[in-house]
């Protein structure tokens, strides 16, 4: 127990909490954005995927930095509106699109990364983003290494998380993207279109799943590789709804998480370690995600009209 | 644009259109492999010679097909209720360790071969039935819950393969012991690689196909995949039919693993799965649902793979190439099926 207790007060401990929270925090953004709107996105997992690759083949190929994270979220985009496109004005299954477009965009990463990389063995590196150092805050005993040696692009997810949340609940397009998510036709009665307020939001909210993947490869591990995403989306779709569809809840619910994680790399080190095989340890974050869905399934907060298609004239 | 329902859709539309998916996805790998810099007609050639070209690429072929016929079918009884089983991948995986438990010696002729068949269909079963109590009872979204046991899965497996069902004389490599050869599946004809699973998973084809046409639960499954409020309202059991159907599609999908590692492998290692189960989801779209139908597209699937494989270490093409196709041939797929009912107006 002691070790637990040395390990929960570390400083290093909450550093890696925020930065294991960080990549889903913007994936869970970009989940809830499209469910808040009525899609259920499933193509999050080889959205991250692309993310991660498409940022890392940018600034290897001699972007800056926020030059990769734009590509990223440009290509993210691209493949909301690939989902949006099937999803909302033809309708189709949000499950099999879904799952047809992560099928489609891992596998378009991987072709990719063969064609331009066709030689290598191991995946180049590039200079991944750097802790901020920030006057004072940076300094401070405990808390300096806890909080405030993170990358830029750490601040910029929590601060989109803000951006979020006071867009959904402060603005009238906020107003107008959960109203499409809850009564889609009361939206088109107000003279909006629905078909466009959902694609915009499937569109932003892929987006932000693709920087999520690219935080993967800029500011954690520093180059691609195939299987880095590994179950990441699926737990974002479980955090979204573990938070129950709102911004707040599903970024402490990826903080929750995010230490359960850290925890379980570190008691690995352990006696504990010792007894128990790894993969129990790996297994520990599909674990929790599975019984996250089961205490939150009696809430009734799923936005009324999620996977519910809509066609004009249809009532 | 609105979608406005297609009273009659004439034969043309309800072939044409498929026909055009399939056409679609050709324009796409062309298209493909000129991006690659190679050409396009050759590298369609060489990818349907190395499916078809010999009698050895055909054998090939038919033994990549054999899983993709056992979890298409798993993906297409499942899919047909609305039931969105993703974890045949899990359930796969559950059938294999089960081949390995009884087959290194647990049982013996003549009792080994059906026995573990049958206990590796209960095995993938009841790992079904945990996502669609919950999805019955709590109302927990099956999709989510099966993919997130495929990763459970995967690294339980390769626990077992590491700790209690690794191989003493594995040389280090984390693999099973091998079947004792009462548990192999036999080649169908001696001197050909081709193993008994391949007819097992067309007669598990036949025996759904029957299922799904002949027989109450079929008609029920389709009930419920149609309109499960309508079916509740008939006095449908809906949540049995889903059980029912969930029992089938994990038995059915746990029959890939087994067969794999009976028939084809010997072992169980943890890339014994290339994401068959995955695959499998293609596999029943592109057969519009259809158990008949998911033999013909399992093989077609199956050859894009192998041909792939052969084409790239001739054309320099990544292989990857084959998962591109088989994506844009799901979602052109779809596309088609929707179109063949409705047709797009303006306003």
């Amino acid at each position: 127990m002691s070790e637990i207790v040395d390990i929960l007060i570390s400083a290093s401990f909450w550093a890696a909490v925020i930065r294991i929270a960080s990549p889903l925090i913007l994936a869970t953004m970009g989940e809830l954005i499209c469910e808040r709107a009525g899609v259920l996105n499933l193509g999050i997992e080889g959205i991250m995927v692309i993310g991660a690759f498409t940022g890392w083949m940018a600034v290897y190929q001699g972007m800056p930095l926020w030059g990769g994270v734009a590509v990223a979220m440009a290509a993210g985009m691209l493949f909301g509106l690939l989902h949006s496109t099937l999803t909302v004005p033809f309708g189709l299954s949000q499950h099999v699109v879904g799952l047809g477009v992560t099928l489609f965009a891992t596998a378009s990463a991987s072709f990719a990364y063969r064609l331009m990389l066709p030689e290598v063995t191991s995946p180049p590196k590039i200079e991944p983003f750097q802790p901020l150092d920030i006057p004072v805050l940076s300094d401070l005993p405990w808390l300096g290494e806890a909080l405030f040696s993170q990358t830029a692009l750490t601040w910029a997810a929590f601060a989109v998380a803000g951006l979020v949340a006071f867009t959904l609940y402060r603005t009238p397009l906020g107003l107008a993207v959960r109203a499409v998510g809850e009564n889609p036709a009361a939206v088109e009665a107000q003279g909006l279109s629905v078909t466009g307020l959902r694609i915009g939001a499937v569109m932003v909210g892929s987006g932000l799943m693709a920087v999520g993947g690219a935080f993967l490869t800029l500011s954690a591990f520093s180059s691609f590789f195939f299987e880095m995403v590994n179950g990441r989306g699926w737990i974002c779709v479980a955090l979204v709804v573990f938070g129950a569809w709102k911004p707040g809840k599903a970024v402490l619910g990826a903080i929750l998480f995010a230490a359960f994680d850290a925890l379980q790399i570190r008691l690995q080190q352990t006696e504990l370690g010792a007894v128990l095989p790894y993969q129990l340890f790996l297994a520990l974050p599909f674990i929790l995600s599975i019984l996250a869905l089961i205490l939150m399934s009696r809430r009734a907060e799923v936005p009324a009209a999620l996977m519910v298609p809509y066609n004009k004239g249809e009532r | 644009m609105r979608l406005e329902p297609i009273a009659n859709p004439s034969a043309a539309r309800r072939l044409g259109l498929p026909a055009l998916a399939l056409v679609a996805t050709l324009g796409v790998a062309m298209a493909l492999a000129l991006v690659a810099g190679a050409n396009p007609f050759a590298v369609l050639g060489q990818i349907a010679t190395g499916a078809l070209g010999s009698k050895l690429a055909v054998l090939e072929t038919l033994n990549r097909a054999t899983p993709l016929i056992f979890t298409g079918l798993a993906v297409a009884v499942a899919f047909r209720a609305k039931l969105w089983n993703i974890g045949a991948e899990a359930q796969l995986y559950a059938g294999a360790i089960v081949a390995v438990v009884l087959g290194t010696g647990a049982l013996g002729s003549p009792l080994v071969l059906p026995v573990s068949a049958l206990a590796a269909m209960l095995a993938g079963a009841v790992l079904l039935l945990g996502p669609v109590l919950l999805k019955t009872r709590l109302g927990v979204d099956e999709v989510v819950t099966t993919l997130l046991l495929n990763f459970i899965m995967l690294l339980f497996v390769s626990y077992l393969l590491e700790g209690p069902m690794k191989d003493p004389l594995g040389m280090g490599w984390p693999k099973s012991p091998a079947l004792i050869p009462e548990a192999r599946l036999p080649r169908i004809v001696e001197g050909l690689r081709l193993h008994w699973g391949f007819a097992l998973a067309i007669l598990a084809a036949v025996i759904v196909w029957v299922i799904q046409t002949r027989t109450t639960l079929g008609f029920e499954i389709r009930a419920v995949g149609q309109n499960p409020e309508a079916a509740r309202f008939a006095g449908m059991p809906v949540n049995a039919v889903l059980v029912k159907t969930a029992l089938l599609s994990g038995g059915l999908a746990a029959l890939a693993g087994w067969s794999e590692v009976a028939g084809l492998k010997g072992h169980l290692s943890s890339d014994l799965s290339p994401g068959f189960g995955y695959t499998g989801i293609i596999v029943a779209m592109l057969a519009l649902l259809h158990p008949l139908g998911v033999v013909v597209t399992a093989i077609f699937v199956a050859g894009i793979f192998v041909g792939s494989g052969a084409m790239s270490r001739a054309a320099g093409v990544p292989t990857y190439i084959a998962d591109m196709l088989m994506a844009t041939a799901l979602l052109f797929m779809v596309l088609a099926i929707l179109l063949t009912r409705v047709r797009v107006v303006r306003g």
